[in-house]
């Protein structure tokens, strides 16, 4: 008895120090979701001793939690506003910024809408009541959002419709759920609710910047080659054919 | 103070306004009924009237959607027949600091209203007074203290309203963006000048009020 209890005893003391797992966390931009979970899980796979931590948001809101220190590791992006101011204030390891991806934006509206709305001045019509778009100040598809209604000069009459939405799955939920006429989202958020909502058009592609998404490692990381590695998926075939699947689109040439 | 935030302020204290009145409208009654009278379903009333106060008001905000969103159950006929829906407006945010607030009322109220002498309502019922005098004429102002109190905890607690308002009300500056709401946003986007001045104007009001309710308890004692 004595003797199992002093093998019990030396069991325990020495099982932490022979499992050291390590945890990385990912703060990323909400649109990236399915994408970066899937490559998570293969992720881990190949390192059984490391555990994946997601913190989803707007990228406006991930950005501020780094800015108040937040232990992070990794930022993942859904537009390179967020990702410049953080390396302008020193937060990132700048060496490790790539964009790996890009996406397009969409208006979509509820999948029994009875409103036909084939065009961006469609928007106009008094029927369509409510339009969601991000919180042009934290979400960038808000801001994507805004610049496209800017260019086609139909901001300021149509702002009295707006309503703002947290993040933009939020936006999409909000369609998803008939509480508004139509909404702002990218094409690869209408296609996780593909039964509750419909696309109504895309935004000519030259009334906003590109929607790119870059990643870094946070300055702070406790395991800064671990991060990498998770860039390296994110770039490499492997990667690139899983956001492929998901409908993202390659990251423009040259594009940092 | 920025355009926004006196826009935040000025609507809070609106619709904190509107929710104490018409929680002494709905509260005060039920209060009376739930202490004095013995009906059907009595426990289901004060069950449902109680929840608010120990759900987590995103579980409340939830409900209210499904009750009033535009195809929640009383929701969907109101948009099929006038084609406008109350989430998103600032009544949804009435509504909802409204539902939030009820227990704290109804609560102090009743238990003021239960303290109050039977032996006193029944002198007034031997005088030939009805029911519905007695109430107004002793009962209420007996439990006075009580009901001012509640009306003051319904107050402060419709101008902090936060969870259940973000989810039926939304986030929309100068329409339903109220103080707390505009404080969580002014963090979020850095803008902490901007929340220190939100975050010390509700403090004042909320000073005030507590203030101004010792005074009324005292000159009613």
């Amino acid at each position: 008895m004595r003797l199992f209890t002093l093998t019990l005893a030396v069991a325990l003391a020495a099982a932490p120090a022979r499992a050291p797992a390590q945890e990385l966390t990912l703060s990323v931009a909400i649109s990236m979701k399915e994408a970066v979970e899937e490559l998570g899980r293969r992720f881990t796979q190949t390192r059984p001793r490391i555990t994946l931590r997601y913190n989803f948001g707007s990228s406006g809101e991930l950005q501020k939690q780094i800015e108040a220190g937040a232990p992070v590791d990794l930022f993942i992006s859904a537009a390179q506003r967020q990702m410049h101011e953080l390396e302008q204030k020193g937060l990132i390891l700048s060496g490790t910024l790539r964009v790996f991806a890009r996406n397009v934006l969409t208006v979509v509206k509820p999948a029994d809408s009875a409103l036909d709305i084939a065009k961006p001045t469609d928007l106009l019509d008094p029927r369509v009541a409510r339009i969601v778009i991000g919180n042009p100040r934290t979400v960038p598809v808000g801001q994507y959002a805004e610049e496209s209604l800017r260019a086609l000069a139909l901001w300021d009459r149509v702002q009295p419709k707006l309503i703002f939405a947290e993040n933009v799955r939020q936006a999409l939920d909000y369609v998803a759920r008939g509480e508004v006429d139509a909404g702002f989202i990218y094409t690869t958020d209408a296609s996780t609710r593909a039964r509750d909502v419909k696309e109504a058009f895309r935004p000519p592609e030259d009334t906003y910047r590109p929607v790119v998404y870059p990643v870094a490692v946070v300055r702070d990381s406790k395991h800064p080659a671990l991060a990498q590695a998770f860039i390296q998926l994110l770039l490499d075939r492997e990667g690139q054919t899983v956001l492929a699947r998901l409908g993202f689109q390659p990251p423009p040439a040259g594009a940092r | 103070m920025s355009d926004e935030a006196l826009a935040a302020l000025v609507l809070s204290v609106r619709v904190a306004v509107v929710a104490t009145l018409l929680n002494a409208a709905i509260g005060i009654p039920l209060a009376y009924l739930l202490a004095r009278r013995a009906f059907r379903g009595r426990a289901i009333v004060d069950l449902a009237v109680t929840l608010p106060l120990v759900l987590p008001p995103t579980v409340t905000g939830y409900y209210l959607i499904v009750l009033l969103g535009r195809r929640g159950w009383l929701g969907q006929p109101l948009y099929a027949a006038t084609g406008w829906s109350v989430a998103f407006t600032w009544y949804a945010a009435v509504i909802a600091a409204t539902v939030m607030a009820l227990p704290l009322l109804v609560r102090t109220a009743r238990a003021a209203i239960e303290s109050v002498d039977r032996e006193l309502e029944k002198a007034a019922y031997t005088l030939g007074r009805s029911e519905w005098r007695t109430a107004l004429e002793v009962t209420l102002p007996l439990a006075r203290n009580g009901i001012v109190a509640g009306l003051v905890l319904a107050f402060a607690r419709a101008l902090g309203e936060f969870g259940a308002t973000l989810m039926l009300a939304g986030n929309i500056p100068g329409k339903t963006t109220t103080v707390p709401l505009a404080i969580y946003t002014a963090v979020q986007t850095g803008e902490m000048g901007e929340a220190i001045v939100l975050v010390l104007a509700l403090t004042a009001l909320s000073c005030a009020v507590l203030v101004l309710a010792g005074r009324l308890g005292a000159r009613a004692a």
